[in-house]
């Protein structure tokens, strides 16, 4: 070991941030991008303090820094890309402080990272893992059983499920969307096409598609592994018209964008909501509640960093959600359509090209994709 | 639009377009129009941030074949 070792610069990768955030331990974040983008957009985390000196005020002196940030803390300094934390950093080092780290790929690889948490068991000893998008909210699935799986609501960095599938020694059989994705990029089509699996997608939301795909409609049971795991399509319309939940190995209850753990779905697309605010109230005041209380929930978001549970996972059982989700317990019509057609929250950044993207109308390159998903997840009624 | 010097910050990454830019116009004259070229996207909001807090004059900023121009006149 050398004696040098403390003044060099440390980095941290995404993986390492999570672990932090999902064990909701301390860190001390120092964001040096600019006001606006960190307005829009931040790391969040249960026991994380973040403070905002954009790099370009820290010219003249890194003193600023210096003095807003706690010496006995670890200190993870964040930019868009990476270049100007670890200059910041490096000059905090320069400085005498030695507990800083910069975060690797920057915000820019953060949006994109996903973590693999195991859910729960299947009846026939498989199992469901859910990939939490710690910096987007995303969650998509993965369904296990007997050498096949199903993916569920992928997001568009694929290899990540690829190569969960071959530690896993699986095959991907089926990839499915619940709905059109308007907030970010769906990897369902590519990642079938890569693997030979079949793409389902509600037809009802697909009106508008290029390409061919499966229609995921009710009736229309599908089955993984040799002692089959029935995953069984609900129509539940009300963030999208098509919008199709999944009630796997009557245990599971995927419910995309129509209900999350603490907030609901909000309808999505501009001028809808007048339209579809009856779909949603129908569905989860009169579909939901002829399910058993005792299928665990698993949506496509979280909304906020305390819905996180237990070693990151998402989930709550149905019947709890009942009694603790303000968004089931709204008795008057009137004020449900108050509350989800007035006060929506702004769209989803670059919105209308995601769509266009999830049907096939335009082929963005891998940076415009990753242009067109930076920033914060914005598809639940609750979010400001 | 008229400038009194041309910085070519193409090909830099952040935080370098910025770095460059404010050694250059600190050697300005208060009035005085500097001109950036930049190829990092991020630029964009880095600079109008950055003219903000530093109370130079962002005058004009346009975008052209994957170039990005700036011109800031010098508080």
């Amino acid at each position: 070991m050398k004696e040098e070792r403390s003044t060099q610069l440390k980095e941290m990768t995404p993986h390492e941030l999570t672990e932090i955030i999902f064990h909701k331990e301390e860190l001390f974040i120092l964001d040096v991008r600019n006001q606006s983008e960190f307005q829009d957009w931040r790391i969040e985390g249960e026991n994380i303090d973040i403070i905002n000196i954009p790099y370009f005020d820290l010219l003249d002196g890194i003193e600023p820094a210096l003095h807003k940030t706690p010496e006995e803390k670890k200190v993870l300094v964040v930019c868009a890309k990476e270049g100007s934390s670890k200059f910041v950093a490096k000059q905090m080092l320069e400085a005498g402080r030695n507990n800083v780290y910069y975060l690797q790929g920057g915000m820019r690889a953060w949006s994109e990272h996903l973590e693999p948490i195991k859910v729960g068991d299947l009846s026939d000893g498989g199992s469901v893992y859910q990939f939490v998008r710690p910096g987007k909210g995303c969650l998509s699935y993965m369904i296990i059983s007997n050498g096949e799986a199903a993916v569920i609501d992928a997001v568009r960095t694929i290899e990540v499920f690829e190569q969960f599938a071959k530690e896993n020694n699986v095959q991907i059989k089926y990839t499915i969307d619940t709905h059109l994705h308007a907030d970010h990029i769906s990897g369902g089509r590519r990642l079938a096409e890569k693997t030979g699996a079949s793409y389902w997608l509600p037809p009802k939301d697909a009106t508008e598609v290029t390409f061919r795909y499966h229609p995921l409609v009710e009736g229309e049971n599908l089955t993984v592994g040799n002692i089959p795991i029935i995953i069984q399509p609900v129509h539940s319309p009300g963030h999208t018209i098509g919008s199709t939940s999944l009630i796997v190995d009557q245990r599971y209850l995927f419910t995309g964008d129509i209900l999350f753990l603490k907030s609901i779905g909000r309808p999505d697309l501009a001028g809808k909501a007048e339209e579809w605010v009856n779909d949603l109230r129908q569905t989860l005041y009169t579909l939901f509640p002829t399910f058993s209380d005792d299928l665990v929930v698993l949506p496509a978001h979280f909304g906020r960093i305390s819905e996180l549970g237990e070693g990151g996972k998402v989930s709550a059982r149905l019947g709890e959600l009942f009694k603790t989700n303000p968004g089931l317990n709204i008795r008057e019509e009137v004020e449900f359509r108050k509350l989800v057609t007035g006060n929506l929250p702004p769209q989803p950044n670059s919105y209308l090209e995601i769509r266009q993207t999830n049907m096939g109308k335009i082929t963005p390159s891998k940076d415009e994709e990753r242009e067109m998903e930076i920033g914060p997840n914005r598809c639940a009624v609750h979010d400001q | 639009m008229k400038s009194d010097k041309i910085l070519d910050a193409k090909g830099f990454a952040c935080p370098m377009p910025i770095v460059k830019t404010k050694k250059t116009i600190d050697e300005l004259q208060s009035g005085q129009i500097l001109e950036v070229h930049a190829t990092d996207q991020g630029a964009k909001n880095d600079f109008v941030g950055w003219t903000n807090t530093t109370g130079h004059k962002l005058l004009e900023c346009k975008e052209e074949d994957g170039v990005i121009k700036f011109w800031i006149q010098k508080r």
